[in-house]
């Protein structure tokens, strides 16, 4: 896969940065790889860069993993504890802030057990490929303008895709750990991701068709209405304004993000649908047989699947980077922007972007304080006959609105922007 | 199915408990699964057995209160008020007006207190953790009433054979007032809305363990779980003891609202409406209770029933807590029998689990719906 990452940019480098939207994209590679090659103009051997720039990617990307799972616990038990009458930490720090990194300590700290009759090589291994999986959905994820690790053509394939790695690892974690409550989570786990996998997929399907694109970074841009001022021919509005985002694009595209966001809620194996640890039942599930850092990889893993769930639906339904507001969106556009004007631009719409993922985190959060857990069946029951059929009308619906009101954008319209 | 009735499937023993979070307390049951669907399960108790009955014959009267505490520790009231009114039936003692009060009032408050327990522990069983800390936040307001009265949040002793240990002051009464005042009106409607009428909690609990009402009779199930299957027995009605024929209440049945009579989602509301009424009655309590002496003192100081022998049973919150107790005459029960609620309601466990029709799941929220206690299963 990293051959996709291999490859230079002959873009006008400066050029780029402040007035289009174009990257690296189309010849693949990471985008910092360009930067530092294009930008900065660093006269090194092409491997080299390449090999830096995973490096920091990786780097960035589990750094932002870490302070993200850092601030969301922490938030989740401050959150519960509010839904719930209490104080939640108090201790550690003001308002319990440094609680998070106390327990960090502490699971690094703790002794590492391995069950004497567990499959040993499975069971190292299954919590790194289900953190492994989760990493891998950061690559084609957009944290706001120009700041993704890799804009490639088919971003929402390939996170489609990597997700499931997840379920071989929790299968992984579950049957190694020769424990029944294990087994017993790790075949819900199976059923539960395998299932929520298809009203996802026909989510992203829905959304994709509509714009013409599986990049993020396009379907957010078509989002902006403006993108450059190149939209206006295809009937597209000239002004990016919040109701040219997917969910008010048409009706079905907003029962689609319904859809996704209670499907989404599934994948993550958040309450209701955290029948795969389902602590009153199972003990804790796959991880029953888990401690320190091992579990606390698991523990990442969720919060950072809870992220990109977020964060995609952030970028597909809500507009991405956009605020919403033509006249901020349009801070540090245009082919007259200055640096500092372009540098404030991309902080206010990364701001805006990760704000958005972050709302919809606390949604989950809030909706996981709320709701007693559904049964196996009812889930299953659930995503077949409800969120299955519903996706498919919102796919068919979405793209017959698009090819009787769509103004000629359908399908289409990805093309134009390149 | 014929699609799937040549796929070979192998059964699984599975050990849940008795260190299990959902089996309320060091219970083990052993079940036979099918993927997810329980087979057969059968239940083991006695991890928790503290030879009630046997500490009883060698301590005196008074000295056994403290033991029937520890039986349904949840509802300690009830189990001190079965055993002085057993003993003092065996007397012939009367206990002053005002002591009867003081019983009733602690008693329901328990009673609510109790309830509140169930229903909490019952949302988490079914995954809702929020409930818990709600039902928490209204017991701990109760718990600190007893401690107030007896300066005890969960083994009273307060109880006791002649009256109650100690008077209840005006203050405390207002206390009590106060808490029914917040408690009644408002809070069992938020519980309603939070957990009862949830659209996820109702497909969990109706038509999930259904126990009807012959074989609820036959099982020697009592209290909530008894008419949750819509058997109107309530010994506060039917047998009343101590004061409870003064006060006007109901009592709940279960009506199949939301599936089949006799169903979890039915032995839970049934709890919940059950507090209602004890606020119903500690309101009449609270305002007729009279002035005057709190216990008959004569018993505090040497209780020698005559010789022979016999059986009380009241309405503790899980059921009929009773005491069948043989006197031969000296200071020390020659014999003391107790009957525990949720030995008898956690005997239907395997009956009701073992029809096929159960998944692992709902073996949690069966268990929850029967609210047992194991302190009192195994004594």
């Amino acid at each position: 896969m990293s051959g996709t990452f291999l490859a230079a940019s002959g873009v006008d480098a400066l050029a780029d940065l402040a007035g289009g939207w174009n990257t690296s994209r189309e010849q693949g590679g990471l985008y910092i790889e360009y930067l530092i090659r294009d930008v900065v103009g660093l006269q090194i051997a092409d491997s080299v860069i390449t090999g830096a720039s995973i490096l920091i990617v990786c780097g960035l990307v589990f750094g932002f993993l870490n302070v993200f799972a850092l601030w969301a616990v922490w938030a989740e038990r401050k959150i519960s504890a509010h839904i719930q009458c209490r104080l939640g930490p108090m201790e550690v720090g003001p308002h319990g802030a440094l609680q998070t990194i106390a327990d960090g300590i502490k699971l690094i700290a703790k002794e590492d057990i391995i069950p004497r009759l567990a499959d040993r090589p499975l069971f190292i291994l299954a919590p790194i490929i289900v953190f492994a999986g989760v990493l891998i959905r950061f690559v084609p994820l957009p944290f706001g303008p120009h700041l993704i690790a890799s804009d490639m053509d088919l971003g929402l394939f390939f996170i489609a895709a990597v997700g499931s790695i997840e379920v071989l690892g929790v299968i992984m974690a579950g049957w190694s750990s020769n424990n029944k409550w294990s087994l017993f989570g790790t075949i819900r786990t199976a059923t539960q991701m395998v299932s929520y996998e298809v009203p996802i997929g026909l989510a992203f399907v829905t959304v994709i068709v509509s714009y013409g694109s599986f990049s993020l970074v396009d379907i957010i841009g078509m989002q902006g209405g403006t993108l450059a001022g190149s939209l206006s021919s295809d009937g597209m509005p000239q002004e990016g304004w919040f109701w040219h985002w997917t969910v008010f694009r048409n009706p079905f595209l907003a029962l689609m993000f319904l859809v996704y966001t209670v499907a989404g809620l599934a994948e993550c194996k958040r309450a209701p649908f955290d029948l795969p640890e389902a602590e009153s039942e199972l003990v804790s599930g796959f991880h029953t047989e888990y401690s320190g850092m091992r579990f606390g990889l698991f523990f990442l893993a969720e919060y950072g699947v809870m992220y990109i769930i977020s964060a995609v639906a952030a970028c597909m339904f809500l507009g991405g980077w956009w605020t919403g507001i033509y006249w901020i969106d349009q801070i540090g556009l245009g082919a007259d922007a200055s640096p500092v004007g372009v540098v404030f631009g991309i902080l206010i719409k990364a701001g805006c972007l990760i704000s958005k993922a972050l709302v919809l985190v606390m949604v989950q959060m809030w909706v996981r304080w709320t709701l007693p857990r559904v049964r196996l069946d009812q889930m299953m029951h659930l995503c077949w006959k409800v969120l299955l059929p519903a996706s498919l009308l919102c796919f068919l619906g979405s793209c017959l609105w698009e090819l009787l009101f769509g103004g000629g954008a359908f399908l289409g319209a990805g093309a134009v922007v390149r | 199915m014929t699609a799937t009735s040549d796929i070979r499937t192998e059964e699984m023993l599975l050990n849940m408990g008795p260190q299990h979070p959902s089996t309320h307390g060091v219970f083990r049951v052993v079940i036979r699964t099918d993927g997810e669907m329980v087979i057969e399960s059968e239940s083991h108790i006695g991890y928790l057995h503290r030879c009630f009955e046997k500490c009883a014959e060698g301590n005196n009267y008074i000295q056994v209160v403290p033991y029937t505490d520890r039986m349904d520790y949840l509802c300690a009231m009830a189990n001190n008020l079965a055993y002085s009114e057993t003993v003092e039936k065996l007397m012939g003692l009367e206990v002053p007006e005002r002591a009867l009060y003081i019983r009733v009032i602690c008693s329901e408050l328990n009673r609510i207190a109790s309830h509140l327990m169930a229903f909490g522990t019952y949302g988490m069983d079914i995954g809702a953790i929020t409930p818990f800390l709600y039902a928490f936040r209204d017991r701990e307001r109760v718990l600190k009433i007893f401690e107030t009265i007896c300066g005890q949040r969960l083994n009273y002793s307060y109880i006791r054979i002649g009256g109650a240990t100690f008077d209840i002051t005006d203050d405390v009464l207002r206390d009590i007032q106060t808490f029914i005042d917040y408690f009644d009106p408002v809070i069992l409607d938020e519980y309603d809305r939070l957990l009862s009428y949830n659209g996820i909690f109702i497909s969990r609990t109706a038509n999930v363990g259904i126990l009807p009402a012959d074989m609820a009779i036959s099982y020697g199930v009592t209290g909530p779980s008894l008419r949750g299957s819509g058997v109107r027995r309530d010994l506060r009605k039917d047998e009343p003891y101590c004061i409870y024929d003064r006060f006007d209440f109901d009592i709940p049945v279960g009506t199949g609202e939301m599936g089949t009579i006799g169903d979890c989602w039915d032995r839970y509301m049934v709890r919940i409406r059950e507090m209602r009424e004890s606020a119903k009655i500690l309101r009449q309590a609270l305002r007729d209770i009279p002035a005057g002496l709190f216990c008959e003192k004569k018993a505090f100081r040497a209780v020698k029933p005559p010789k022979g022998e016999v059986y009380h049973k009241v309405e503790g919150a899980r059921g009929e807590v009773g005491f069948y107790i043989v006197s031969d005459g000296t200071n020390q029960p020659y014999r003391c029998k107790a009957r525990g609620p949720s030995f008898s309601n956690i005997s239907v466990l395997d009956a009701l689990t073992s029809r096929g029709d159960c998944m692992v799941a709902d073996m949690v929220a069966i268990i929850g719906s029967l609210d047992i206690v194991m302190g009192e299963v195994d004594r």
